[in-house]
């Protein structure tokens, strides 16, 4: 995860004004002093929004709490075998769920107790993260593109276009994430990952789309777009090189925040019984099936719910990082 | 004023059918076929299923289905659930415990995420502010069915201080933990909010002015810091009324509380569409007049907003 807060930014300083290292002859002996100035931390060289937004991060105890959460889960997701050689699906109701948690053992199969199945919550814990990384992330990503290409078309089209779909995104506002991906999620009867990424795409570009629509609006009367239309570039190039770097700020911002949402909601879901199924192995159905023994053998239950909780805070954190890092005003 | 309210009340119209439609055809397009499923295991006459299918009138192209409930909505009739009891009825029976519920959370989040944020906001960098920081990010941070099981098991279980489960729905006494739990992120945010808002506008020129006029602390304070502060709170605030109605469904369930979600969620599973429905249309309205009440707020708040 902290690829992408490093990734998007840059790929987003790569369309921007700010570049001007990569195409410059270094060769050139007053250029090459220039950049050396520079890389001492000289004001004179143009920072792009990236690499603004970098020099905050890395300054922040939160941005670094937040980073080594993330690494690990993601190599939590990415090869859970790291983390532990037991099965998550292998069931032996000799290990009951009963037996108390060999604390001791750590990372071994049963420091986590086992659960109503005999499972290894340990294992199950680690092989459930895949699910929440994935959709969060995929969410996030879906979201972003899909908010942002209306709230672009909205913006800067005006018109009949701003009105419908302005309209579109209240008649959507008005239903809750959670209820609207509910019921359509009700709809399947097999439901994958994939599933769960469309229901709650489908309901939850909204806040996306009015951030995008806004700041489009504010850049779009800049005077670059005024030079740009005069030298004769279409609305497509106009959008896309020019406003869209400008814009994507605030975007980036709100939908790093609604990322740990994402992965609440679908744990949320999965704990109804209308998220990711059984078979899959989720926190959501983990704790949705650990509910039952709650009296008996809360380990069970608190164990997914604390990786869950953990998950959703190093987002969170990420969140706040990234909004303090790349918009000041809000500090 | 009064034009504006009905050109709000007008613009409402089309979002509100929107809604509705969309919510109807999520629905009614579901596959299975909820008549079916009134037989259970055993095999449905054909006779009698085409009966009831034109009884509830889902023999009917869907958008003349939507046109007629639309029709019945406007007459105040929300249908008839497919178990033979109107909606109306079963929604008389949830919303009282669930508004309960609601304005409790809300309660709890108005009084107290206000208070702290501006404790915090006024000693922005002291303990207590980090303090109430470090645990604003842990409530938001455990998702509301752990928050809620975590209640149940502590307080419930463990220690005994409530029924793990409510026994009844109508009592204040016992909803009181459901309503914390449900209120608990809000709170967060609440304060939050009230925090950044506070610190922001201690620094603005008019405090400075009502400083050296010589106010008292408690009139800088209360009046015009708080009233310029509250705006930003107001608007969440407005819009969270109606997501606390609607996100009492996993918090009701835990607690085993008989409202709007509990219902509304064995609707959802039972492919109950009038029932779905009918609540989802009543959240709907909730949250619509909910942000029309907070842009009226504004004006009150503050003098230089005024609507024509």
């Amino acid at each position: 995860m902290p690829d992408k807060t490093t990734v998007t930014p840059s790929s987003v300083a790569g369309a921007g004004p700010g570049q001007t290292g990569s195409g410059v002859d270094v060769s050139a002996p007053s250029v090459a002093a220039a950049s050396e100035l520079a890389s001492m931390g000289g004001v004179n060289k143009p920072r792009s929004l990236g690499q603004d937004a970098w020099r905050e991060l890395r300054a922040r105890p939160m941005f670094w709490t937040a980073g080594i959460l993330l690494v690990v889960l993601i190599l939590m997701a990415a090869f859970p075998f790291l983390f532990t050689g037991a099965d998550p699906g292998h069931a032996d109701l000799r290990n009951h769920y009963l037996g108390d948690p060999q604390w001791t053992h750590l990372f071994q199969e049963d420091w986590f107790g086992y659960n109503k199945q005999g499972q290894s919550v340990w294992a199950r814990t680690v092989y459930g993260a895949r699910a929440s990384v994935i959709i969060g992330i995929c969410v996030t990503f879906a979201v972003t593109v899909l908010g942002g290409f209306l709230g672009m078309i909205a913006g800067y089209f005006g018109g009949w276009w701003d009105a419908l779909l302005s309209r579109l995104t209240d008649i959507f506002f008005g239903i809750p994430l959670l209820l609207g991906a509910l019921v359509l999620l009700q709809a399947f009867t097999h439901r994958t990952v994939w599933t769960v990424v469309l229901g709650l795409t489908v309901f939850g570009w909204m806040q996306i789309a009015r951030v995008m629509r806004g700041a489009v609006i504010t850049q779009k009367q800049a005077d670059f777009v005024t030079a740009a239309r005069a030298l004769g570039a279409g609305n497509g190039r106009i959008l896309l090189k020019h406003i869209l770097p400008n814009a994507i700020g605030p975007v980036i911002v709100v939908a790093t925040i609604a990322l740990a949402g994402y992965i609440s909601t679908e744990a949320t879901l999965s704990y109804l019984g209308i998220g990711l199924q059984p078979p899959a192995i989720s926190w959501g159905v983990d704790i949705a099936s650990a509910k039952d023994v709650l009296r008996d053998a809360p380990h069970v239950l608190l164990v997914p719910s604390t990786f869950l909780s953990l998950t959703v805070l190093a987002f969170i954190l990420l969140g706040d990082a990234v909004r303090d890092a790349l918009d000041p005003k809000l500090r | 004023m009064g034009r504006y309210v009905a050109r709000r009340l007008l613009q409402m119209i089309p979002v509100f059918i929107g809604t509705t439609l969309l919510i109807f055809l999520m629905v009614y397009s579901l596959p299975g076929d909820p008549i079916a499923a009134l037989f259970g295991d055993k095999a449905a006459d054909p006779a009698t299923v085409a009966r009831l299918r034109h009884e509830y009138g889902l023999d009917q192209p869907l958008l003349v289905q939507y046109w007629n409930y639309l029709t019945g909505l406007l007459q105040g009739d929300f249908g008839q659930s497919f178990t033979g009891r109107p909606v109306a009825d079963l929604m008389a029976d949830a919303f009282p415990v669930t508004i309960r519920l609601a304005l409790f959370a809300f309660g709890i989040e108005v009084v107290l995420g206000i208070a702290l944020g501006m404790l915090t906001g006024l000693k922005r960098g002291k303990f207590i502010d980090q303090l109430v920081l470090v645990l604003t990010l842990v409530v938001i941070s455990i998702p509301v069915f752990v928050l809620g099981f975590l209640a149940q098991f502590f307080l419930g279980f463990k220690w005994g201080v409530i029924t793990p489960t409510v026994q009844d729905s109508m009592n204040l006494g016992q909803l009181a933990v459901p309503a914390v739990v449900l209120g608990a992120l809000s709170l967060a945010y609440v304060t939050r909010l009230t925090r950044t808002t506070v610190a922001e506008n201690l620094r603005a020129d008019y405090m400075r002015t009502a400083l050296a006029k010589g106010l008292p602390t408690r009139r800088r304070i209360g009046v015009h810091l708080m009233r310029n502060s509250l705006i930003p709170v107001i608007t969440f605030l407005g819009t969270d009324l109606g997501m606390l109605m609607g996100g009492a469904i996993v918090t009701e369930g835990i607690f085993n509380v008989q409202g709007v979600g509990n219902t509304l969620y064995r609707a959802i599973q039972t492919s109950e569409g009038p029932t779905v429905v009918g609540i989802v249309t009543v959240l709907v309205l909730v949250y619509l007049v909910a942000s029309l009440v907070v842009d009226l707020l504004y004006a009150v708040l503050d003098p230089r907003i005024r609507y024509a």
